[in-house]
């Protein structure tokens, strides 16, 4: 990824036949090209050839423990993007579920170590703002000028970004409480808005970065026009609107890191604790969650070690297991951790907030529990007082 | 590790299918190193060979079903340094479990022309309710990889890793879109430890709880959900009457729906 270059941004615009054409231009620049496709009952994130394997014509219906996919009824003229996240995020390329960090082979009475090194070259087309944000976030916690992780830093300098503004929001997003999204403002090569209204199925194309702007120019494309640009802005405006609160949309509280520091003590956290499952799909879900266990393990010789990393979650009991037991037994303190480390104190460690907005961790709870009902409560509470 | 002289290793059968102990033999590529790690002293589904006790190591499998097994396990306790039970059978009383919620006499009438001739106990139980157990590996039937992984830390004298968290955590290693988010379908696995390599989910199926409950599940959450979304008492008992029926959480949520 280039340095951004954007002080005169051009705008551009491509048709179908030119996103085909961006996805083969990457593909022979060597990147795998990871995007959107359907697979079983949901968009989820994979390798694409081209455009013929985008999802097209497919949106989403999202809800707390809910997902479905809806025909958006328009046949060949379907959406390309229609959908709002796919199923899991960009995190399982920047920061895989396992990791072999390093093997070890016997060799007389020492060892020799042979550390993993190999980082494929991802092009990650179809990035939503708020999952940009959640890279930036990311980028934070492995690459922070204190410390620095190898492997992340590697595939994350090899990541080429097609972002994908919103022209609509699910009903578990609320990017806009959070001014992260639905419009992608910085950090990509390339950003497009799908303008699924025109017949013609045109995206209008900002360039964000050096690199972003040689791809383009290996590709089929024109300037935007003006009615292509005002139709792109209006459908990001339509997807802030869907968002409003007052308009039956998705808001996080004000100052949710305030209510969350003085609420350690709340017999929410009792209620809450009711329903939770602790079965971790909300931090697995999450763009940000990074946290990760070490697994060692030996072949049956003893000859041959390897030392793994595989992501956890402050959900498990092992995950605060020291000297003793678990500290954080009881669900209720579980939740909490996960909650207040999202919206609280990740300001303090990472300057961010560590909830971009993107409601995965509502929609993919399987019994729904949602973090702006939980903050709201908790802000709610303090109102009464 | 410099063996002095190889541990040796026997494989125990109590009530229950074979499964478990044909996992091991599944091993096939890790078989031979596993036969040149161990000895195998006893092990009958392999070999007619027997060596005598002591052992280091009993893999034992089934559940305790007659005052036979109450003695035999005391006796395979006392000859063996480590005990580690394999499967639900072993380590929840198994699938014969079911007849602890009803009374085996009568399924002994049902089926037995001389009932009288049949000596068994009322329940199916798990090895632990006799005798101290040093490690419990789940699963109906046990993963090849999670038995490998046991036998590996115990000849290298490590902590085996078998995580004891749920198998949605699996699902989501796997990249594996949650059948009950975005299906609707009823799935035990958010109470159900992980082990299985997500087997079913990976498929587009539940999770059936092969693998027992989780460490601290919620079942009653879980099974509100199966409530709020149309499935009667029946069901939800049934739900978690299976192989893991005699798992107390397990067990104590079918009976909260009878
Ligand atoms: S906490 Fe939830 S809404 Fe916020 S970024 Fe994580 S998954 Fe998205
Ligand atoms: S919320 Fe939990 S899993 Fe996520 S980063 Fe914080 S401690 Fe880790
Ligand atoms: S909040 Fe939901 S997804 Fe997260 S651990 Fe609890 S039940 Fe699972
Ligand atoms: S499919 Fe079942 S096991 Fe997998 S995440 Fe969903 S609820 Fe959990």
């Amino acid at each position: 990824m280039v340095e951004p270059d954007r002080k005169d941004p051009p705008i551009m615009a491509i048709d179908r036949d030119g996103l085909d054409a961006l996805i083969q231009c990457l593909a022979h620049d060597g990147y795998q090209v990871i995007g959107p496709r359907v697979e079983n009952s949901a968009v989820v994130l994979g390798p694409v050839a081209g455009v013929a394997d985008l999802p097209k014509g497919w949106t989403d219906e999202q809800a707390g423990g809910h997902y479905r996919l809806v025909a958006d009824g328009r046949g060949e003229d379907g959406a390309l993007f229609g959908f709002t996240l796919a199923a899991q995020g960009w995190k399982r390329y920047l920061h895989p579920p396992r990791t072999r960090l390093w093997q070890a082979h016997r060799e007389g009475r020492s060892w020799r170590v042979e550390a993993e090194d190999a980082a494929p070259r991802y092009a990650f087309l179809g990035v939503r703002a708020c999952e940009l944000s959640a890279i930036h976030v990311l980028d934070r916690v492995f690459d922070n000028g204190q410390f620095t992780d190898p492997g992340y830093a590697k595939r994350r300098g090899g990541t080429f970004i097609v972002a994908v503004n919103c022209g609509r929001a699910a009903a578990t997003c609320f990017c806009a409480s959070m001014a992260t999204g639905p419009k992608a403002e910085a950090g990509f090569d390339l950003a497009l808005t799908e303008l699924s209204d025109s017949a013609s199925a045109r995206f209008v194309v900002e360039v964000g970065s050096r690199a972003g702007a040689a791809v383009l120019t290996g590709i089929p494309h024109g300037p935007a026009t003006a009615a292509d640009i005002a139709a792109a802005e209006r459908a990001v405006a339509n997807a802030t609107a869907q968002m409003q609160r007052a308009a039956g949309g998705r808001e996080m509280v004000d100052d949710a890191a305030g209510v969350l520091s003085r609420n350690v003590e709340h017999p929410q956290w009792d209620k809450v604790a009711a329903r939770c499952l602790g079965c971790g799909n909300c931090t697995a879900v999450c763009p940000t969650c990074f946290c990760t266990s070490m697994e060692d393990t030996t072949d049956l010789s003893g000859d041959v070690a390897e030392r793994w990393r595989r992501w956890d979650s402050c959900f498990t009991l092992d995950f605060s297991y020291i000297h003793g037991g678990s500290v954080r037994r009881a669900t209720a303190s579980r939740y909490r951790q996960w909650i207040t480390h999202k919206l609280s104190y990740w300001h303090e460690q990472f300057g961010t907030s560590g909830c971009v907005g993107c409601g995965r961790c509502i929609t993919w709870c399987p019994v729904g529990i949602d973090i702006t009902e939980e903050a709201r409560t908790l802000a709610e509470s303090e109102g009464r007082t | 590790m410099v063996a002095v002289r190889k541990p040796k290793l026997a494989v125990w059968k109590f009530s229950s299918c074979d499964g478990c102990q044909l996992s091991l033999l599944d091993c096939e590529d890790e078989l031979l190193a596993v036969a040149d790690a161990v000895e195998i002293a006893y092990f009958l589904e392999a070999t007619r060979a027997q060596v005598k006790g002591p052992y280091d190591v009993s893999l034992v499998e089934g559940s305790v079903t007659t005052p036979e097994d109450i003695r035999r396990i005391r006796k395979i306790r006392k000859q063996s340094k480590v005990l580690i039970t394999i499967g639900a059978c072993a380590t929840a009383g198994g699938i014969q479990a079911l007849r602890n919620f009803n009374r085996v006499y009568d399924f002994i009438t049902a089926v037995y022309a001389e009932p009288d001739y049949i000596e068994t106990l009322a329940t199916s139980t798990p090895i632990q309710d006799h005798v101290p157990v040093d490690f419990e590996l789940r699963g109906c039937p046990i993963n090849k990889y999670q038995l490998l992984e046991v036998v590996n830390a115990l000849l290298n004298g490590r902590r085996p890793v078998v995580p004891a968290h749920s198998q949605c955590v699996e699902c989501k290693a796997h990249g594996t879109v949650c059948v009950m988010v975005s299906q609707g379908t009823p799935c035990l696995g958010p109470v159900t430890q992980a082990g299985c390599g997500n087997l079913c989910p990976s498929v587009n199926r539940a999770c059936y709880g092969c693998f027992g409950p989780k460490e601290m599940p919620n079942t009653a959450s879980l099974a509100g959900w199966f409530g709020d979304h149309g499935l009667g008492p029946p069901h939800v008992r049934d739900f978690f009457r299976s192989f893991n029926a005699g798992a107390e959480p397990f067990r104590r949520e079918s009976e909260a729906h009878e």
